[in-house]
């Protein structure tokens, strides 16, 4: 049994590609010495000293534009965004700036830079520290989203995401790092995972659930459950929504013809309305039946533990989705 | 060291031929954005012009303070910037016209125009948006012990903005190499300093930093070039960033097209009679002894480079529509996935 944890694969990735590469270094608050308020990056200060670890103000918008600023002129930043939510005081730098500056300046200049996005709740987080904004990103030409759901994932799709030379948007959700220690050593050897790859992580026949960051923990646990009642489930994890895998998308909605979406955003505008989409767009004739999203209900993220219970998808929520459309 | 009060002494000795050239300079710039406005009536550029016109001397005196490994971030008030850093006037006139060979090929027009050779990382069509951008430059100087610095310019209205704050307090924190020039023309688009800050200087900000600031004639190419040279070797020795406030004004309005009624016509009487396209060619004649055969050669040479510049342009080719499908991004992938 690895312990090796989704902290540990963010934390590793980072090490090793500041190993590979001088041009690589961290920027963004309490990123420093303390390794960031979960601890991710805890250690890395000692190792590779304050020129590769920026601990900077509460600035978000000079925090950013400083990567923006350094790519254009030979580094390869890594901002840590410490609650994704404080990205919308960084707007100008993410979206006007750094996602069109190689289209407007007609391939002349780009900015390779990785913001890394702690999203979603922690357990009453509250409404502006558990939000989820992929969909927001997704939908910018110049971006690229990247959203792991497992240890290996998060390291290996973050190497790449580190040597992207387009700006990547790459969201870890405290779910997976909150409860379950910060880095633990062990070290797992994982190379750069491509972008534009999903990922088949359970085979089905009856429907395929397509989710994402925590709440594929979710659909698998509730796929475990459907699978007591003889309903097979298929889950497939696109890994980044930004490329999508449509390819692999239709291959398993070709072995299933339902879809269910479920993620942790508001339903209304989510990342799911997109993928609905692909599948209208390149699949309908292998559709048998409507597709379904399981998101969070439209409405800020509540502090009260029952009123988030509520409004989150859940596991019981995909179960009785899922019963509905294969029963 | 630099005097954080007032103005800079210029007496730094200047040569016939350099104050020549300085003017050459100012009056391309000024031509040139003339001459553009001309040819947007005309019909040939299809998108916003913010003309330049009046503030020339600051544009040549920063650049003319700088080396080549140093790099500029600038404003929707760009093209003077450009100039000023050696950029091709028919490229320039090439991106306005929306043709493939101006240098974004088309895709950025007057406010996202670049130079990658010069360093010139971009105009920028959002106020204060490249200040963040040259402190991250000067970052990435400082990381790799580069000798470069980067240079800013925005303006007066700009300095509202959370942008200035933000970075003037990281490069401070950090003694990042990075000039921060605010163009202080007295209005943020069409609302007058006094009616969008409480202070009479830009400049007094620098000290909630922990910077200097200085206060200089903006239109005054020699104390512009001399203040900045004193900042940029600040900069160089590692001793972290200077605000610079250029006090000048802009004859024309906002945009191309703003007829700027919201000014009173003695305060526009009073900086026209500052124009530095006067004031400089009249001091060049009785401090530099420059004869009328010399200022006579330079309009020449100018009017000659910029017809030129505007015919190679209009024969650059207009991009076909697919081309909006190229440069979202560097990597093409399966290039599906991305649209």
């Amino acid at each position: 049994m690895t312990n090796f944890s989704y902290a540990d694969g963010v934390r590793q990735a980072i090490a090793e590609e500041m190993e590979r590469d001088p041009a690589v270094f961290m920027i963004g608050e309490d990123v420093g010495a303390p390794g960031g308020v979960f601890g991710v990056t805890k250690g890395l200060w000692d190792q590779f000293g304050a020129n590769r670890l920026w601990d900077t103000p509460i600035s978000e918008e000079a925090i950013v534009g400083a990567a923006v600023g350094a790519a254009l002129v030979g580094g390869r930043p890594i901002v840590e965004i410490m609650f994704g939510d404080f990205s919308l005081l960084a707007m100008d730098m993410i979206i006007n700036q750094a996602a069109k500056t190689h289209y407007m300046t007609g391939g002349n200049l780009s900015v390779p830079m990785v913001v890394r996005m702690v999203t979603g709740t922690a357990g009453s987080t509250g409404a502006q520290h558990s939000q989820s904004l992929e969909a927001m990103f997704a939908h910018v030409p110049g971006l690229k989203v990247v959203a792991p759901s497992t240890a290996e994932d998060a390291k290996g799709l973050l190497k790449s995401a580190i040597r992207d030379p387009d700006p990547v948007i790459f969201f870890e959700h405290k779910g997976l790092y909150v409860g379950r220690g910060g880095p633990t050593g062990e070290v797992v050897e994982v190379a750069p995972i491509p972008f534009g790859k999903g990922k088949v992580v359970r085979k089905g026949t009856d429907l395929t659930i397509v989710s994402y960051l925590k709440t594929l923990e979710y659909a698998q646990q509730a796929a475990e459950e459907l699978s007591a009642e003889g309903i097979s489930c298929e889950i497939f994890d696109p890994r980044t929504l930004v490329p999508f895998d449509r390819a692999g998308l239709r291959t398993s909605l070709q072995k299933t013809g339902r879809l269910l979406i479920a993620h942790e955003a508001p339903t209304r505008g989510g990342f799911g309305a997109e993928i609905a989409a692909y599948a209208a767009e390149d699949c309908f004739e292998l559709l048998r039946s409507p597709i379904v999203r399981v998101g969070a209900r439209n409405t800020p993220v509540p502090y009260a533990p029952v009123m988030e219970r509520h409004t989150l998808p859940s596991v019981s929520r995909i179960v009785e989705e899922v019963r509905k459309l294969v029963g | 060291m630099i005097d954080t009060t007032g103005s800079v002494d210029a007496r730094t000795p200047v040569s016939l031929h350099e104050g020549l050239d300085l003017f050459e300079r100012m009056l391309l710039i000024r031509r040139f954005e003339e001459r553009a406005a001309q040819l947007r009536a005309e019909g040939l550029i299809p998108g916003f012009l913010h003309p330049y016109i009046g503030q020339e001397a600051t544009a040549v005196g920063v650049c003319k303070a700088l080396s080549v490994e140093d790099v500029l971030t600038s404003t929707h008030r760009g093209h003077g910037h450009m100039i000023a850093r050696g950029a091709d006037p028919a490229r320039m006139y090439a991106e306005l016209f929306a043709r493939t060979g101006g240098y974004n090929r088309g895709k950025g027009g007057s406010l996202h125009m670049i130079d990658t050779a010069l360093g010139f990382l971009g105009a920028n069509g959002i106020v204060g948006g490249g200040i963040p951008i040259a402190g991250g430059a000067a970052l990435q100087f400082k990381r790799t012990s580069s000798s470069a610095v980067a240079v800013t310019f925005f303006g007066d209205g700009a300095s509202n903005e959370g942008a200035f704050h933000e970075t003037l307090n990281l490069a401070a924190l950090w003694k990042l190499p990075v000039l921060f020039i605010c163009e202080n023309n007295l209005y943020g688009e069409f609302t007058r300093q006094s009616d969008h800050m409480v202070l009479d200087n830009v400049a007094d900000r620098a000290v909630a930093y922990g910077m200097p600031g200085v206060i200089v004639d903006g239109n005054d190419v020699l104390a512009v070039r001399e203040v900045t040279r004193e900042a940029v070797e600040r900069a160089r020795r590692g001793d972290g960033p200077t605000l610079i406030e250029t006090k000048t004004y802009r004859h024309r309005g906002h945009f191309e097209g703003d007829m700027a009624r919201y000014r009173p016509k003695e305060e526009v009487a009073e900086w026209m009679a500052r124009d530095p396209l006067v004031t400089f060619p009249k001091r060049l004649s009785s401090e530099f002894s420059a004869t009328e055969t010399d200022l006579g050669d330079v309009r020449t040479r100018v009017e000659s480079r910029l017809e030129t510049a505007i015919a190679w342009a209009k024969e650059q080719e207009h991009p076909h529509p697919e081309d909006a499908l190229d440069h979202v991004y560097v990597d093409t992938l399966e290039g599906a996935a991305l649209q």
